[in-house]
């Protein structure tokens, strides 16, 4: 009878998965307990402390491309920082222009032109089957053969086109600027009240009001009145050629132009096919039902398509938006100051801390990805079919 | 008019163009322009390829400075694509830095290698069962050949560069990453709290971070998590951050075949006695790895481009061949040549793997209505 | 079918792991002897550094540094396997235990030294960081590089002398990072940057690889000391001792005038009590370091003395063309200067 019951006991399905758990809990800690143990003697045998007070330490080197004030007496943190906000500026710049040339690219793979449908076709077929790696270097490549800073291509009278960067004029502001700004901001406050009120009557009257010439008139204008009425405050500073290079306004470099070209173009073939799924993916009903009310074919693709049509695009789009992010990692190959580059590269080679260094890249990079996801959750809930499909 | 069948033809013909091309006055505007674009761009680069290129196999000496030192057939104005860079490197290229008296064993491993994957990709081929079986057989071969052991001298990894380097650790990748993948998708989906927390945790780690970042830590810290003595080679630690980060995005793709599988095979198995192993490997994951195939192919695509980061870490793959090429002051100019050249090997490689997942999705679209 | 997967998988991974383990504990020189050869990590390629030639074979004189050792250890320089590393990944591959000796234009620094935990052995070549710049830009002077753009290598003590020198100067500049030196020439022919700044050695070194050397020019400021010689890993003072006494080994040969033409003939008749200690006459030196007696005179045979190491590689015949400098002999108005043999 006791045997009976412990092989019931045996067998039990609880007991057995608590012990299986209990298992493998155990060999992790044990691993965990090996490896640490001997990463510390490793690091004690080759001389190398542990610990983050190297962020306070100055790097001692210079950094090409950063958009807040570093010099080489700045600590590791602040370089850190510097590198955090490069790999951003190019995550959100490449996955601006990734998502207007996706959509567009998408757009023209669903138009009724024959010729235009496929060279979309090749365009995103070629782009998605070369690596990101080599695009990045190829276009930075050609980059670098632009004419050299004495020979600068120049545009409008103003920009100067070299291999060094696109110089171009940097704005002064001057006194009274802000308040320009604020009007700009206030003109944008304004122009959504005006949407809101102006709905409410429409759908209390059914009159319908040109809410849109009115905000773009208030947006525009307002704040070039306040423009002059503040005495004109703004200035530019122009790029000069003095000696070796341009002084004076403000240049972007071919590393960051490289890396954007590179990221955007190869982001939007993924994007383009994730549109035109999407499109695709609304029902033909819902097309026929608009002819039928006998809306014009804008308005449809406006009103009743893209709206549908970004409950599926928008997932797959977030997760694009993460591979772009991902891969502006890559700036190493080219010489983009992003985070992997300066600090995980440079500061990772002159302090030896390797894994506190590693770590900190990783968290980053982690959270921003966890970011993203979370508000890609957030949206995903806010537009789900209330009840059944 | 009679309606003949030539007739008819041309009508269609004509129909066709007036729907597709010409259906509005922007439309035929529009296909004008894109029809001069294409043809200007067409000619330029069929041009620069073929026609006015310079294809001269022995190239000695003289530094190209500028491509028109290389290309003698031409038409003043126009220059051509010197492929002599390719010519004199091939070996590089596709074999790296491989002593030239053992290369037969990397001819050898590369003509059997589409023997070894025929019976996992198609399965209405004759004599199936014994291509799995040389499926089975073929990585130890390989091995064999590649690295060398008794009988064949050893040929170190760090020797080993180009596409073959590319390709070993793109199927190797796969290969090693998917039984991992599997295990994993499983594990994520376990009623176990604590399997299915660190199979969450794994994925959700792997999938947030960069693989610039693993095949750094790969490369800079795996010495120091281990015992004295113990360094794996370069290549070695390449191939197990590229199997990690591979085997995380496969479990996802596996999960989402998992999640297709309706609950009632579950409770079928079941209440058939089947045990969980028993379930999963005769009923659930068969179906699940046929729905899932197409995204596992994706994955599987998006390593094999990924396999081009390990230059950033010293490697020679194809395209790291490709830059040290660059480097050589002879060559330095050549920079569209070699890099047409590297993204056409790869645009071979990803395309081909891309159609095969559009011929599966087909068939099962057959097999299951 | 399970059976045969996990079967399959076990053996992929017990052979994966098998090739995977160097093996081995004890003592370096211990295990390079089991090992039947050196590990020598070396520049990608820096000519007349470290370099391949055409057929492949490993030149220059880091990697003559290499020979030495594997020639005391040996007796044969080709007992020796090179493993190329970037500025990146060297130090690394040192603490790793995946080479023995890192022998590649490396600077002897306090950092390196205490904090990295190596131990710098000798130095095997005085250099200093210098600037290149093209000769029609009109530059004589560093002092004239204000507002430049320079390609710097980064991850080294030469993009921290850089920042030094600027900010002391109080001038500014664009920094181009490069990984490589073959990257920084394409960047500097294509004139991305104005300027190249690099160890004087390896100005020289890639000057000689252009298309056109003398529209290049090496401006006269030497802003640092690079002291550049061979590494190898802390507390390991038996292996260190080897290395050392290998490269001091050539430079005693140079004092005293012996050379690999010469060197049986003064086995054979030398009078010099420090000669016959150094090339095995007087026994038990070689003992000492864990070595056969004629360890020395095996170098001097086969790799040379450091002149002919120097004059091979680098010197005025060469299309380096380095002058001795201050890399000649003390007596001949350098800083070379080896401890006395005894």
């Amino acid at each position: 009878m006791s045997v009976n019951n412990f092989k019931k006991y045996l067998f039990d399905e609880k007991v057995r998965s608590l012990f299986f758990q209990t298992l493998v809990i155990g060999i992790f800690a044990v691993i965990i307990y090996l490896v640490t143990k001997q990463t510390a003697y490793n690091l004690d045998k080759r001389g190398i402390g542990t610990g983050f007070g190297f962020l306070k330490i100055a790097t001692g080197y210079d950094i090409s491309i950063s958009l807040i004030p570093y010099t080489s007496d700045d600590t590791h943190l602040r370089a850190y920082f510097v590198g955090l906000i490069n790999t951003l500026l190019i995550s959100i710049c490449g996955c601006f222009l990734a998502t207007i040339l996706g959509f567009f690219v998408g757009i023209i793979r669903l138009s009724s032109n024959w010729l235009f449908r496929n060279i979309a076709y090749v365009y995103v077929e070629f782009t998605r089957n070369v690596p990101v790696l080599l695009q990045i270097i190829l276009y930075y490549t050609i980059l670098l053969y632009l004419p050299k800073i004495k020979d600068a291509i120049i545009l409008f009278d103003t920009f100067y086109l070299t291999n060094r960067g696109l110089f171009s004029p940097s704005p002064i502001f001057k006194e009274g600027f802000s308040i320009v700004l604020f009007s700009f901001f206030a003109s944008i406050f304004f122009a959504f009240l005006i949407k809101y009120f102006f709905k409410k009557k429409q759908e209390k009257t059914g009159k319908q009001y040109p809410v849109f010439y009115i905000n773009s008139a208030l947006i525009i204008f307002i704040p070039i009145i306040f423009y002059f009425l503040m005495g004109m405050p703004l200035d530019f500073n122009h790029p000069v050629l003095k000696g070796f290079n341009f002084k004076g306004g403000m240049v972007i470099r071919p590393e960051f132009i490289g890396m954007l070209l590179g990221l955007s173009i190869y982001t939007a073939a993924f994007i383009s096919e994730t549109v035109r799924s999407g499109i695709i993916s609304v029902s033909k009903g819902q097309r026929e039902a608009s002819q039928a009310l006998g809306l014009k074919s804008n308005l449809i693709m406006r009103l009743i398509i893209i709206p549908q049509a970004l409950r599926v695009i928008i997932p797959p789009l977030t997760s694009q938006y993460l591979n772009l992010t991902k891969n502006s990692s890559l700036g190493i190959a080219i010489g983009y100051a992003d985070l992997v580059h300066g600090f995980g590269g440079i500061s990772l080679n002159q302090t030896g801390k390797a894994i506190e260094i590693m770590f900190m890249v990783m968290s980053t990079y982690l959270t921003i990805s966890l970011l993203i996801s979370f508000f890609m959750n957030l949206y995903n809930k806010s537009v789900q079919f209330k009840g059944n499909a | 008019m009679i309606i003949t069948n030539s007739n008819l033809k041309i009508h269609n013909y004509y129909k066709w163009l007036q729907r597709n091309l010409f259906s509005s006055w922007i439309n035929s505007f529009l296909t004008i322009i894109a029809l001069i674009f294409l043809y200007k761009v067409g000619t330029f680069f069929l041009n620069w390829t073929f026609f006015e290129a310079d294809f001269r196999y022995n190239f000695q000496g003289d530094l190209i400075t500028d491509r028109i030192l290389c290309s003698k057939n031409i038409v003043p104005g126009e220059y051509g694509a010197c492929w002599a860079i390719i010519f004199v490197r091939w070996d590089q290229f596709i074999y790296g830095f491989y002593p030239t008296e053992e290369l037969w064993r990397v001819n050898l491993t590369f003509a059997l290698l589409p023997l070894a994957i025929v019976g996992v990709l198609f399965d209405k081929i004759p004599f199936r069962k014994y291509f799995i079986y040389f499926t089975f057989i073929f990585p130890f071969f390989a091995y064999y050949m590649l690295y060398g052991g008794p009988g064949f001298t050893v040929v170190d990894t760090n020797k080993w560069g180009g596409l073959l380097v590319t390709l070993f650790l793109g199927v190797t990748g796969i290969a090693l990453a998917f039984p991992l993948s599997v295990f994993l998708a499983l594990g994520r989906r376990s009623k176990m709290p604590i399997i299915k927390s660190i199979c969450i945790m794994f994925i959700e780690f792997i999938r947030g971070v960069p693989l610039i970042t693993l095949l750094f830590t790969a490369n800079v810290m795996l010495p120091l998590f281990l015992p004295d003595g113990v360094s794996p080679d370069n290549l070695l630690r390449a191939l197990v951050a590229v199997t990690l980060f591979q085997s995380a995005y496969m479990a996802e793709a596996i999960r989402g075949g998992l999640q297709a599988i309706p609950k009632g095979q579950l409770e079928a198995a079941q209440s058939l006695g089947l045990g969980y192993w028993q379930t999963n490997r005769k009923i659930i994951l068969p179906q699940a790895l046929k729905i899932a195939i197409p995204p596992i192919v994706n994955t599987c695509i998006g390593l094999f481009k990924d396999t081009s980061l390990v230059l950033i870490i010293g490697l020679f793959d194809l395209l790291g061949i490709g830059r040290a090429a660059l480097a050589d002051m002879t060559w330095t100019k050549l920079y569209y040549e070699v890099y047409v050249f590297i993204s056409i090997v790869f645009f071979i490689f990803c395309f081909g793997m891309s159609r095969y997942s559009l011929y599966l999705e087909k068939k099962l679209k057959t097999d299951n209505s | 079918m399970t059976k045969i997967k996990s079967l399959f998988v076990a053996l992929i991974l017990s052979t994966g792991f098998s090739t995977a383990f160097a093996g081995g504990h004890g003592s370096t020189l211990d295990v390079v002897k089991e090992r039947g050869k050196v590990m020598c990590g070396t520049n990608t390629g820096l000519a007349g550094f470290g370099n391949p030639n055409d057929a492949g074979v490993w030149e220059g004189i880091d990697v003559d540094v290499c020979r030495a050792v594997a020639t005391a250890v040996f007796g044969d320089p080709n007992a020796v396997e090179f493993v190329p590393t970037t500025t990146k990944v060297r130090f690394t591959v040192l603490q790793s235990g995946e080479v023995d000796i890192l022998s590649r234009n490396t600077t002897w620094s306090f950092q390196r030294d205490v904090e990295l935990g190596f131990e710098f052995v000798g130095v095997n070549y005085y250099d200093g960081q210098g600037f290149m710049v093209r000769k029609d830009l009109g530059v004589t002077s560093a002092k004239e590089l204000d507002g430049a753009s320079i390609c710097i290598q980064v991850g080294t003590t030469t993009e921290l002398n850089l920042s030094d020198y600027f900010t002391a100067e109080g001038m500014t500049y664009e920094p181009v990072p490069v990984e490589t030196n073959s990257e920084a020439d394409a960047e500097y022919m294509a004139d991305r940057c104005d300027v190249y700044t690099t160890d004087a050695s390896g100005l020289y070194a890639s000057r000689a690889g252009y298309p056109d050397p003398s529209q290049h020019v090496v401006l006269p400021e030497i802003i640092s000391k690079e002291p550049l010689g061979p590494v190898v890993r802390g507390n390991d003072s038996e292996w260190a001792d080897v290395v050392r006494w290998s490269l001091n080994a050539m430079i005693i040969a140079e004092e005293k005038g012996i050379t690999s033409a010469n060197v049986d003939d003064m086995i054979a008749n030398s009078e010099d009590p420090e000669i016959k200690r150094l090339l095995g006459v007087t026994p038990g030196y070689g003992e000492w370091l864990g070595l056969s007696d004629d360890w020395a005179a095996n170098i001097i045979r086969e790799v040379g003395n450091y002149s002919e190491s120097f004059e091979r590689h680098i010197g005025v015949n060469t299309p380096i063309n380095i002058a001795r400098g201050l890399n000649a002999l003390y007596k001949h108005g350098g800083i070379l200067y080896a401890p006395p043999f005894r």
